[in-house]
């Protein structure tokens, strides 16, 4: 989920957003903030999604808008807000981490053909693959997905046949910051909320993205899958060097195919 | 040409003797100012001169000096040595990451440096073995060339403006020379210079080389410095700031990373007494230099010095 | 005798839609060759290739009898190929001058110096002025070209080709968006230029091209149509049928 906003946004602004992270860890302390409250999670995810997906709205007027045509200048503005978005988190949460809980009957883990499961990562899972079919239909059935693609493919075209760029750009970048806040939220009682927990997620958005290939979302989605399994097991295996082999892949597709494995576009 | 070295001149030379009137805590900090220039100046190469933004470029800093304190440490090597095993490792990296960076431009460009970066990073804080991890080594000395003891600040001073103004005395001639010349080509038209028969790739990548060589030297000095090395030397953060001294002075220009690092390095010093978000200040620095001064402070400053001292007809 | 340029059999294809059809070439030293076909007819794609910005999927392309297409880009000004743009691709914020020098610069061993300084007073420079001078803008040699008009770009353009004293020039759409008055010095230019230089030409703009062309291809959906002589090619009903045909 995460990565699928950040491909949308890189795909079709071309603007790295290294924000996401950021986005996503607001998300989860939002979240967090949230349950503290009392409410369920999936309140939690609405009000995270919500309020992430109105700061990418609000990022993407304000800031990048005056930047476009500056792809450079909207990288490093990107980056200047991740910087201050951490340090607003600290400031608002504290350096401590802050836990989230998975609600109480999804914790007991599912017992299904003699194998027992974590039943919340079997349901994360099923919402990423929800999420992600949402997406694809979105993309590709709907008018909006199409101008959206449209935009992609040649965004000059788009303009010319009379589609309004400027709030399309708006509406992707929010969609993908949603998309980054529903992640947070969700993967919550996974990993917390705490600091650093953007510049630990950030990067695998950027090697999800460039493994899968820009401007494919199925190349997002299985490179997700791809990525997920060998955190996983380099963790197990490997655990110092983990986060290296995370980004092993990622350097050798760069190197040997710079559009990733499914990519459409060049950058 | 004569009244711009004449400035020059004169500002080495109040350089030299600025130590004689104020107190070590501020000598220290011109030296501080110092590393930071020659790192930012070797990133604008890239940068500035190049067309290529690079959020890796904290690496090179950091190899350098934790090459030059393993070595120390473990083999208890004297600095002569360690000095050019860390240049020279330094800058066989910097090809190879050149080379795997200059697969991609634009933006796949930049996540390659970045994602190197990390790379590097995590080994840093990770391979505790060999790097002692989030503890850092400690218990360097710093060189003693032709016997003369750089433990006293103001001697590792004269030192590293020494050492500052060779490496942009380098750094001015590459740029100023035909190499320079058909670089900054191939940041403004691309294609038209592979046309004209110019070797895109291959001039990026002796940049790249070049830019990772100065950064290194930047991290000996770094380290001798602080006779001190932590893995976050190397994090984004870091490369982070050297991006914005470029940036904030002016990319492209030679004066440019000077003041730019000034900014930068005097802001942390003395804003990190008072506010302890460093990292948001730098965020709202980054943020507003890129949208309100993208030409950075050189430019006007250029304009004021030609009207005092008479500058280069274009 | 080597041919300055000889397309073979070249083919190339987008998605299913073939763009170039088994193009065959041949431009003798010195030759004034011009290539016409209407919109799409796949022109720009032709010169793509011979240049190297694409590669094609099948054929050959040789310039005074080396293969090309395996080499990059920039190996075709060492041969002697040179080229302008459709679109004006000149340095905006850079002097005349500093344009031209760049394009001496290309093929001149020196541009590997690391070390020595390369200012105002370079040989280069005045190299870059004689050059500005043959097409007549010497006066305007220190002004940027983002100061000077549409034209004077487009002259600036055949400057930087004629640097590199090519043997081969390709031409792409020299009169485009030209002034009247313009297109006629512009041509006058084409027309001045040595014997020696085998000229390869795509144009519209019918009046010019057909007092430059000795010989002309016409293309029409990546095919060849007719290939000869001036004379031969404007007579032929085919060309006709090209252009006023369906």
């Amino acid at each position: 989920m995460l990565s699928s906003g950040f491909a949308l946004i890189f795909g079709l602004m071309r603007i790295a957003n290294l924000t996401h992270g950021s986005l996503f860890m607001i998300g989860a302390y939002i979240a967090a903030s949230v349950l503290r409250g009392g409410y369920n999670l999936v309140v939690a995810a609405i009000v995270a999604m919500a309020f992430v997906g109105l700061l990418g709205a609000i990022i993407e007027r304000l800031i990048l808008r005056s930047l476009s045509g500056n792809s450079q200048g909207q990288v490093l503005a990107t980056l200047g807000l991740s910087f201050i978005a951490a340090d607003a988190c600290l400031m608002i949460w504290g350096g401590d981490p802050i836990p989230i809980n998975a609600p109480e009957m999804l914790r007991a883990p599912l017992q299904l053909f003699g194998f027992s499961f974590p039943t919340y990562r079997l349901v994360v899972l099923g919402i990423s693959m929800i999420s992600a079919v949402l997406l694809y239909l979105l993309m590709e059935r709907t008018r909006l997905g199409a101008m959206i693609r449209a935009g992609v493919d040649d965004m000059q075209m788009a303009r010319a046949v009379g589609i309004p760029a400027s709030q399309l750009f708006t509406i992707v970048f929010s969609l993908g910051a949603l998309l980054a806040g529903l992640g947070g939220t969700v993967g919550g009682p996974m990993l917390n909320a705490y600091p650093g927990l953007d510049a630990d997620m950030l990067p695998l958005a950027l090697i999800v993205v460039i493994l899968g290939g820009v401007g494919s979302l199925i190349g997002t989605f299985v490179a997700s899958f791809i990525i997920g399994f060998i955190y996983t097991f380099g963790i197990a295996l490997v655990p110092d060097l983990a986060y290296v082999i995370l980004f092993l892949p990622m350097v050798f597709v760069i190197a040997f195919r710079p559009s990733g494995l499914f990519g459409t576009i060049r950058t | 040409m004569m009244k711009n070295s004449f400035f020059h001149i004169v500002l080495v030379a109040i350089l030299v003797v600025l130590p004689l009137f104020f107190g070590e805590y501020y000598v220290n900090l011109g030296s501080q100012i110092m590393v930071a220039v020659i790192f930012a100046a070797s990133l604008n190469l890239l940068v500035g001169y190049g067309g290529l933004t690079s959020l890796g470029h904290a690496t090179y800093l950091g190899l350098a000096a934790y090459t030059s304190a393993w070595l120390f440490q473990k083999y208890g090597m004297s600095h002569d040595y360690t000095a050019v095993i860390a240049l020279m490792f330094t800058t066989f990296i910097g090809a190879i990451f050149g080379w795997i960076s200059l697969r991609a431009s634009g933006l796949s460009f930049l996540m390659l440096t970045l994602a190197l970066s990390q790379i590097i990073w995590g080994i840093g804080y990770r391979w505790v073995a060999l790097t002692n991890g989030d503890n850092g080594i400690s218990g360097l000395t710093r060189p003693s060339p032709f016997g003369i003891n750089l433990e006293n600040s103001t001697n590792f001073y004269w030192f590293c403006l020494i050492v500052t103004v060779i490496s942009l005395f380098f750094i001015a001639r590459i740029v100023n020379s035909p190499f320079g010349t058909s670089l900054k080509g191939t940041r403004d038209q691309e294609k038209r210079m592979s046309a004209l028969g110019y070797n895109v790739w291959m001039i990026r990548w002796v940049t790249f080389i070049m830019a990772s060589f100065f950064g290194a030297v930047s991290g000996l000095l770094y380290v001798y410095l602080n006779k001190y090395i932590h893995p976050s030397v190397i994090s984004i953060t870091s490369s982070a700031e050297g991006l914005l001294c470029v940036i904030a002075g002016g990319a492209g220009t030679l004066a440019g990373p000077i003041l730019g690092s000034i900014l930068i390095v005097l802001l942390k010093n003395y804003v990190s007494g008072f506010v302890e978000r460093w990292n948001m200040l730098l965020g709202i620095i980054f943020v507003f230099i890129v949208i309100f001064m993208p030409a950075g402070m050189a430019p006007g400053f250029k304009q004021l010095k030609n009207r005092w001292f008479g500058g280069k007809k274009p | 005798m080597t041919l300055a340029l000889e397309v073979k059999d070249l083919k190339k294809s987008f998605g299913g839609i073939a763009v170039t059809q088994s193009v065959n070439l041949q431009i003798a030293p010195g030759e004034r060759r011009l290539i016409i076909g209407p919109n799409g007819a796949g022109k720009t794609t032709l010169f793509a290739q011979i240049t190297g910005d694409l590669k094609p999927d099948s054929g050959s392309v040789s310039i005074f009898g080396k293969e090309v297409i395996p080499l990059p880009v920039h190996a075709r000004a060492h041969m002697g190929m040179s080229r302008t743009y459709q679109i004006i691709t000149l340095f905006k914020k850079d002097t005349l001058a500093h344009n031209v020098v760049l394009s001496l610069l290309g093929i001149d061993g020196r541009k590997k110096n690391i070390f020595n300084p390369l200012g105002p007073q370079d040989s280069l420079y005045d190299q870059a002025i004689e050059f500005l001078d043959s097409v007549g803008l010497k006066q305007q040699a220190h002004r940027h070209v983002s100061e000077i008009s549409y034209g004077e770009q487009r002259r600036v353009e055949i400057a930087l080709a004629l640097a590199q004293k090519p043997k081969l020039l390709l031409l792409d759409e020299p009169l485009a968006g030209l002034s009247q008055d313009e297109r006629v010095m512009v041509s006058e230019l084409i027309n001045k230029i040595s014997k020696d230089v085998a000229i390869v030409m795509i144009e519209h703009d019918m009046d010019m091209a057909l007092a430059f062309a000795e010989k002309i291809l016409v293309l029409q959906y990546g095919k060849v149509i007719v290939d000869g002589d001036r004379d031969a090619v404007v007579n032929d009903p085919k060309t006709q049928e090209v252009y006023l045909g369906h």
